[in-house]
């Protein structure tokens, strides 16, 4: 279970506080209005900022203060999420050891995971020669190796087109499934959480919501949603 | 952060603690004599000539580059960033063949019954000065030219601009904007001038204070003197460099030159002609100091002495171990400035630290350890290696920071840190700009006559200080043959270096 404390992050001008758990397993959306800070709660969540106040626990064990590659979680961003200069191979050893020190059994965990995200054939090009597509693949399949219980997904196939990106969507709740994997999910696209997240968390005001089902709130979104979808 | 604290460590204590040293000497300015302030005049008004014209000759230099196509015209802009690599001892062998007394020019004017024309004195040191920097103007220039929008450009296309109006709205401001760093950028490197002087300067008349310090220190051993002299070269380019602070220095000896729009070239044979004699003279007084060394040097390369070549092999030495030591201090301090700025200024702080001063304060500060000569090597390296820090720095600032820009939290989150971090992200990613930044290095350290010619004596001379102890006895085919072979080890220096960074990642 992931709980976040009376946590509290600011920048400048920018506050945001969150209390609340996500159940382990759960797939859950977050959404709300650009600026809102649905980025800074991932980025707080990984590491990658500081909260003034608060705690960030995971299975009671609290994360603040701990290194992003330590924490017990994998993320991806919207863009840069593999080494331009690295293999496919490469980019996923790097899932199993950071130097890239790997065994037998580490090629072969690699060769299953790019079966698994159908990259069969391409692990030796590099992120360049591949489409947006498979270079989303890679940054799953690197996931997968990783085989952290909590995923955080900051838009990161939102360059991809609908279908490409429904697909990539249906391929995280599969392996989501297969590991129980806890998944944050920040979508612009109501669909998406629709489909995707039975629960989301709503980002707004300088608050961020417990989750709620998906479905309800996006049928009756409150006054701020309300604006940022158009209703 | 530890490996870029130590490097600022380092370049504090070389560049500080040599100053205090030499202050600690000098115990104030009292040492002076009417001789220094003619030699401080002469730096700076030396320096204020050299820039002005390097300048106001580069503008039509550059705009003709700019506008026009033709075959080899990629060549010959490389060939304007030759001569920053260029060791200042062969470009002076170069000028002495087409200036000197016997040389093309005096020739020619012989001939049409005029009188010779002198290369030693103020004058040498100004034409040596605008040959090293008009190149380097004419790039920084053109820099500014391809900076200009090209939808700036369209917009003039589409409006019909005259030559003079595409001068005024798009040139005029561009240069307005340019002019300043570039002249200040060229000022700086005129105001500690030392190898030029040294060979083509000298007397009462063209001494500058870098000079002055040499035979203060090398012939009248008066080191309060010499110490007063360098607190002098000091304050000016400290007053020098907070002007400059207050206006963006250009950065024209960066690669990669040749992308955006260019304006449309105006018809006309009138300036078509004027365009082609502008870059044919540009590119003669560069190349034709070159081609002469190289013509009368290579033939001559087989009957060197062995002396030559073993300066050569110490020249060698030097360069690699400056090099690598410039690559050890650059690296962390460009990775740790991409975070926070004040390490890009430790990296900057030797631009206002002479090597002269240099030489002079580790001189002060080490010889109750050990004998001048046996100092001369590795203080040679030491002081290159800081000497090339500021180049270094700033050809992998950019990198540094596209990389820490889109690569950190992505390394961060898989835990990639340490020497992994080094392997497998910081050495691929900045194999370009580190390759550049060596040979850059290696060739200024390679033909560096500074710091070298306050200590050693002849059995550790490098290959320019041997250079020109051959000039100095007038053995001039000798001299010719050992400044080709600096020139080619310097650029070889560079080219296989440049080339090494760019191949690292293919």
């Amino acid at each position: 279970m992931l709980t976040l404390e009376n946590l509290v992050l600011t920048q400048d001008e920018f506050r945001l506080e969150a209390g609340f758990s996500v159940p382990a397993g759960a797939r859950v959306a977050v959404i709300g209005p650009s600026g809102a800070g649905k980025s800074t709660l991932l980025a707080a969540i990984a590491g990658f900022f500081a909260p003034a106040s608060g705690r960030i626990l995971w299975r009671g064990q609290d994360l603040v203060g701990l290194q992003p590659g330590t924490r017990p979680l994998s993320i991806l961003f919207q863009d840069q999420n593999l080494f331009p200069h690295l293999t496919v191979a490469q980019n996923l050893g790097l899932g199993i050891s950071a130097d890239l020190r790997l065994s037998a059994a580490d090629r072969v965990a690699i060769e299953r995971a790019i079966a698994r995200t159908g990259l069969e054939g391409l692990a030796a090009r590099r992120p360049g020669q591949l489409s947006g597509g498979q270079q989303s693949r890679v940054a799953l399949a690197r996931a997968l190796l990783r085989a952290r219980p909590l995923l955080l997904l900051d838009e990161p196939f939102a360059a991809l087109g609908p279908a490409l990106k429904a697909e990539m969507l249906a391929l995280v709740s599969e392996i989501s499934l297969e590991q129980g994997t806890t998944v944050l999910l920040v979508s612009h696209d109501p669909a998406d959480a629709r489909a995707f997240a039975p629960e989301a968390i709503l980002v707004a005001d300088g608050h961020a919501l417990p989750p709620q089902p998906t479905a309800a709130l996006l049928a009756d979104p409150p006054p701020a949603l309300a604006r940022y979808l158009g209703m | 952060m530890l490996p870029a604290r130590l490097a600022t460590l380092a370049v504090l204590a070389l560049v500080l603690g040599t100053l205090a040293a030499v202050a600690w000497q000098a115990g104030g300015l009292g040492a002076l004599q009417a001789a220094d302030l003619a030699a401080a005049r002469f730096t700076v008004v030396q320096a204020l000539i050299s820039a002005t014209l390097s300048v106001a000759l580069a503008v039509p230099v550059a705009r003709a580059l700019h506008r026009r196509r033709f075959p080899g015209r990629g060549a010959l802009v490389s060939l304007m960033g030759a001569p920053f690599i260029l060791p200042a001892v062969v470009a002076v062998m170069g000028l002495l063949a087409v200036f000197g007394r016997a040389g093309v020019v005096n020739d020619a004017l012989a001939a049409l019954g005029q009188p010779r024309i002198s290369i030693y004195g103020a004058g040498g040191v100004v034409l040596a000065h605008v040959f090293f920097n008009l190149p380097l103007a004419t790039r920084l220039l053109l820099h500014g030219w391809q900076a200009i929008p090209s939808e700036r450009m369209r917009l003039a296309q589409s409006l019909g601009f005259s030559p003079k109006a595409t001068l005024r709205h798009l040139e005029l401001p561009m240069l307005r904007a340019t002019l300043p760093g570039a002249w200040l950028a060229i000022f700086l490197v005129c105001l500690a001038s030392f190898a030029v002087a040294l060979t083509l300067g000298g007397g009462p008349a063209a001494t500058t204070i870098e000079l002055a310090i040499y035979q203060a220190f090398r012939f009248d051993f008066d080191l309060a003197r010499a110490a007063s002299l360098g607190l002098l070269q000091v304050a000016l380019c400290v007053a020098a460099f907070a002007v400059s602070a207050r206006i963006a220095l250009p950065q024209g000896f960066g690669a990669g030159l040749d992308r955006r729009a260019v304006l449309a070239p105006p018809l006309g044979w009138v300036l078509r002609v004027q365009d082609g004699v502008v870059m044919g003279l540009a590119a003669a007084f560069l190349i034709v100091p070159m081609a002469a060394v190289l013509l009368r040097g290579l033939p001559a390369l087989s009957g060197l002495p062995v002396s030559v070549w073993a300066a050569a092999g110490r020249s060698l030495v030097v360069a690699l171990a400056a090099t690598a030591l410039t690559l050890l201090l650059a690296l962390p301090l460009a990775l740790a400035a991409a975070r926070q700025r004040r390490f890009e200024w430790a990296g900057t702080l030797p631009l206002v630290a002479s090597p002269l001063v240099l030489g002079t304060g580790l001189f002060l500060l080490l010889r109750g350890f050990a004998a001048p000569a046996t100092l001369a090597l590795p203080v040679t390296v030491a002081v290159n290696a800081a000497l090339a820090l500021p180049f270094a720095l700033r050809t992998l600032l950019p990198a540094a920071r596209t990389l820490q820009a889109d690569y950190d939290r992505l390394a961060a989150s898989l835990g990639l840190s340490g020497f992994a971090r080094l392997r497998l992200l910081t050495l691929p990613r900045l194999a370009r700009p580190l390759g550049f930044a060596a040979g850059l290095s290696a060739a200024l350290s390679m033909g560096d006559l500074g710091v070298i010619a306050l200590f050693a004596d002849p059995t550790q001379a490098t290959l320019p200080l041997q250079l020109y102890a051959l000039m100095g006895a007038y053995r001039m085919a000798d001299a010719a043959a050992a400044a080709s072979l600096l020139m080619v080890l310097s650029f070889a220096l560079f080219w296989a270096f440049d080339r090494l960074g760019s191949h690292a990642d293919a």
